[in-house]
């Protein structure tokens, strides 16, 4: 076994030294009626070549956006990852470092997390920002154990134009947190603000995604006031590449700002591992979730970096934690900081702007009625294909274009309407042949 | 070191981006950005400067000896990246149609036959995104398989012994938390346990061998108890690397197992993540698995969301698929023979463990598992050394130290798990060190009350990070943190696990 380190001879000095006779024997406080006798029923040994064969054989089954010409969106996005985001994340210390519980060994990734909490801040107007949560839906279901306490209340508030997985993750976990889940309908592809004021009333906060699902921008300082009006903490989800163009919830008052964070920076990788954001303002730092970095001084006064606020965290709080997360998605989120510091302001900028603009010139080019007629989109947009999409998807795909996501897999009633997400890894000349196939 | 932030320069970039001929799009006034984010300024080679030099200033398995208890820091087998990074795992979109992505639905279909043939249990979820994630899926199976009944249960029984974890997800999944003491020989202590497990209890949720790396010599029993009330049986998989192949959760009477990928299937740790937390459960509990799941019919693979009793979903798509990318090639590195991994996971503890038993208080005489805990009470209480200094004092020998102050129930304590992967002189030289640092401490105490000597920082002042609780740069406005007094003021808290 290549992992493993001891000769025969070490074996059997190791053995003496702790005078027993055969590793056997080091098992004998278990129980005999609960010892597997048997062998392991799992697929024979590989070695390491045979290995990478076989999981190249099973890689190639897949059919990936760069072997498609992809138009595939809904929450997981095909922008460009930069050559340095994958050269910072196989540097062996980050990659093999845990946790940095002792300061002096992880003075690097300390800083490092330090550094995407603030990218994550100015991302979104916040204050404060954790090392990260699992994945955009797990955040949502985090953002409503904050909101609960905070306000004491016992309903939380989901738009139906919120990503439909972070709903399904919300509503998992709302019995145990002993919340009640109200949707609100979209009007037309976007949130009223008077309706959801009005069912904002006793809730303790409200979730709504900019741009949503559909890609249309909501009316999202509106939004943020009606459920300041009710007294529920209002939460955006938020799309980071969109913020270099769109306002940021923190500048219209949100008490959170959430987010899938695989746009930045991460690949796509089937659904995982990405990371999750949730940021809020100062006033709430005392009941966020997992891990928090926070600047210190050593015993010398020079600047140095430890994980802080842990009274709020499961190893010192125990049952009465903000939350039980402890493993999260650090190296994730440092591809976030690299792809970000990378980008910089004006790269964000223009990576918004490059997408909604093609997405302007897919919509024009595509000429199929829109779902939403009078909604402005960011990066994506739903057409209506005057069929089945399934069956649209399934032809275009014979002629190697994916041209998006069949909404009635979510919303009841959009039997023939296409999501179509369109980044900057996606040319006019992508575009066109795109709407070639769908013209049939 | 300055931060990323201070080494900022306006209108300097790393990025070049592709201009296209397409439309202007205005977004409304009132929607749009009115100040840009103040993100790094930065060239690229000086991108890639600051994060060399971050990693140099972090210490891996790759860097060295890192015996973090309950952590399971083995090496990471550098052929598990070339694999994760094949572009049909990597560039594959998770809404891909299943025909598109019956590669990655069959890799998945194999690592669940793996797990459930080492949990010994027959269904599996490969959903939950850690093992904490995994814990609380487990105990929604509990809340939704009473329901289901029609029973009313709200207890859960945690030993106190569990990682912290184990309580908080109690209270997230909405139940009442019974605490179960540890006896004498550092096995759940079961007169204590007869007494708290009625027909309001919904189950029990142990990790075994516990945290003191101890195999509870009764599971069997205590097995028992819970079944005969009709209360369910939570396996908490972190310390899974000792018994695989050799005692299987399923067969010791567990209903619901925890899998922590990333310590015993090998991810990289990441500095703190990513993680992977699937769970096996006995067919009983099967219908209330999260959706998707995934059906083989013939040599198709598909996924299935008409599962009416699922809990439904606790995390996007199916999981962490990247991870399992990694842990099934690990398995399958070792394949049948996965029980040697266990196997020496326990001799080099053991080897660690008879080295230094002399020269600590050992809490619990006895063989260990694939870690033992270890106190430094009478160091503290003869020459005023803490397990804290014990820990920084190692960092001068070049390792990373053990957990510390947990268990909770041991005073002092230090927890130590070296890994399968380790060579014997490493364990000498660690035992070299932890026995050289007992002996400095009736003869030489202040080199370990000032260690560490010879790392980028000293100690830290934690009460100062606490109290002015500065958790991003603030650009023009930010404190100079050393203009005010700083002492070695840190916690003695639980460090790791």
């Amino acid at each position: 076994m290549s992992q493993l380190s001891l000769t025969d001879r070490d074996r059997e000095e190791m053995l003496a030294a702790i005078g027993v006779s055969s590793i056997e024997e080091l098992f004998r406080d278990i129980p005999e009626g609960v010892r597997f006798r048997g062998d392991l029923e799992i697929e024979p040994a590989l070695s390491e070549q045979e290995l990478v064969k076989h999981l190249e054989e099973l890689a190639q089954k897949n059919v990936h956006t760069g072997a498609e010409l992809s138009f595939l969106g809904a929450g997981i996005y095909d922008h460009y990852v930069p050559a340095v985001v994958d050269a910072v994340l196989q540097r062996g210390e980050f990659l093999t470092a845990y946790t940095p519980y002792q300061p002096e060994m992880s003075q690097g990734i300390l800083q490092a997390i330090f550094e995407y909490q603030t990218a994550i801040c100015e991302l979104t107007g916040m204050e404060v920002s954790n090392a990260s949560g699992y994945d955009g839906t797990t955040v949502a279901a985090d953002a409503c154990y904050v909101a609960k306490h905070v306000t004491g209340r016992s309903k939380v508030v989901l738009t139906e134009a919120l990503n439909p997985q972070a709903r399904q993750v919300v509503k998992t976990y709302a019995p145990g947190f002993g919340l009640e889940v109200v949707e609100v309908p979209h009007r037309n592809g976007a949130t009223d603000p008077d309706e959801l004021g009005e069912a904002a009333r006793d809730a303790a906060c409200v979730i709504f995604q900019q741009p949503n699902f559909f890609g249309v921008l909501e009316p999202a300082p509106d939004l943020v006031a009606a459920a300041n009006e009710a007294g529920a903490l209002p939460v955006a989800h938020v799309d980071p590449l969109s913020l270099g163009v769109l306002e940021a919830p923190g500048a219209y008052g949100t008490a959170l700002a959430i987010g899938e964070g695989q746009p930045a920076g991460n690949h796509q990788a089937y659904g995982g591992p990405h990371y999750g954001f949730i940021a809020a303002r100062a006033e709430y730092v005392r009941r966020m979730p997992g891990r928090i970095v926070g600047e210190t001084t050593d015993v010398d006064g020079k600047r140095a970096y430890v994980l802080t606020l842990q009274t709020r965290e499961q190893h010192i709080r125990r049952e009465k934690a903000t939350s039980n997360i402890t493993t999260n998605q650090t190296l994730l989120a440092l591809a976030g900081l690299v792809y970000l510091s990378w980008l910089g302001p004006q790269g964000l900028r223009e990576v918004g702007e490059t997408c909604m603009g093609l997405a302007a010139y897919a919509k024009e080019r595509l000429g199929l009625p829109l779902l939403f007629p009078e909604q402005t989109t960011f990066k994506e947009f739903a057409v209506r294909v005057g069929r089945p999409a399934e069956d649209v998807i399934r032809e275009a795909r014979a002629e190697g274009v994916h041209p998006g996501y069949a909404l009635k897999r979510d919303y009841a009633g959009m039997e023939d309407a296409l999501l179509v997400s369109v980044t900057e890894k996606r040319t006019p000349a992508d575009i066109d042949r795109l709407a070639e196939v769908l013209a049939g | 070191m300055k931060l990323i932030y201070e080494k900022s320069s306006p209108g300097r970039r790393a990025s070049t981006l592709p201009s296209y001929e397409v439309p202007d799009v205005e977004v409304p006034p009132e929607l749009a950005r009115e100040d840009p984010p103040r993100l790094p300024e930065i060239s690229e080679p000086e991108l890639v400067r600051h994060f060399t030099e971050l990693s140099t200033r972090t210490f891996g398995i790759d860097t060295g000896f890192y015996p973090l208890g309950s952590c399971t820091m083995k090496h990471n087998p550098r052929v598990n990246e070339r694999v994760v990074n094949l572009p049909g795992f990597r560039d594959l979109h998770p809404l891909q149609e299943a025909e598109g992505a019956q590669g990655a639905l069959d890799l998945m279909w194999r690592l669940q036959n793996e797990l459930a043939e080492v949990a010994g249990l027959p269904a599996v979820s490969l959903q939950p995104a850690a093992g904490s994630q995994g814990e609380l899926t487990g105990l929604m199976l509990m809340r939704a398989y009473f329901a289901d009944r029609g029973e009313q249960r709200h207890k859960v029984v945690v030993a106190d012994t569990a990682h912290g974890t184990n309580p908080a997800s109690v209270t997230m999944a909405g139940f009442e938390l019974q605490k179960v003491e540890t006896d004498e020989r550092g096995n759940i202590d079961v007169a204590d346990l007869r007494e708290m497990v009625d027909d309001r209890t919904a189950g029990l949720m142990l990790t075994n061998p516990s945290t003191l790396g101890l195999f509870d010599e009764h599971i069997d029993e205590i097995a028992e108890i819970f079944h005969e009330a009709g209360a369910l049986l939570y396996y908490d998989g972190a310390n899974l690397n000792a018994v695989c192949g050799i005692s299987r959760p399923g067969d010791m009477g567990f209903d619901i197992v925890h899998f922590n990928l990333h310590k015993t299937f090998s991810q990289p740790h990441g500095g703190g993540g990513p993680g992977g937390g699937p769970i096996a459960v006995r067919e009983h509990l099967e219908p209330f698995l999260p959706v998707p799941a995934i059906v083989r019919a013939g040599d198709d693979f598909r996924l299935d969301y008409d599962r009416p009793k699922s809990i439904g979903k606790v995390r996007g798509f199916y999981g962490p698929f990247g991870v399992f990318v990694r842990s099934y090639a690990y398995i399958r590195s070792y394949g049948p023979g996965l029980r040697e991994m266990s196997e020496v996971a326990v001799l080099n503890a053991n080897f660690l463990l008879a080295r230094l038993k002399d020269a600590y208080d050992l809490p619990f005489d006895r063989l260990c598992m694939h870690e033992f805990v270890l106190s430094a009470r009478t160091l503290k209480k003869e020459h005023g050394i803490t397990a804290l200094d014990v820990a920084k004092r190692l960092m001068d020998y070049g390792f990373h130290p053990p957990t510390i102050y947990f268990p909770l129930i041991v005073p002092e304590a230090l927890m130590i798990e070296p890994t399968e992967t380790e060579t014997k002189e490493t364990l000498d030289a660690f035992a070299d060190a932890m026995l050289e640092i007992a002996r400095d401490a009736a003869e030489n105490p202040d080199v370990i009350k000032e260690a560490p000597h010879e790392r980028p920082v000293r100690r830290v002042d934690e009460v100062k990070a606490a109290k002015r609780a500065v958790v991003k740069y603030g650009f023009e406005n930010h404190p100079d943190l050393s203009a005010e007094p700083s002492e070695a003021r840190e916690l003695e808290a639980q460090k790791g696990a």
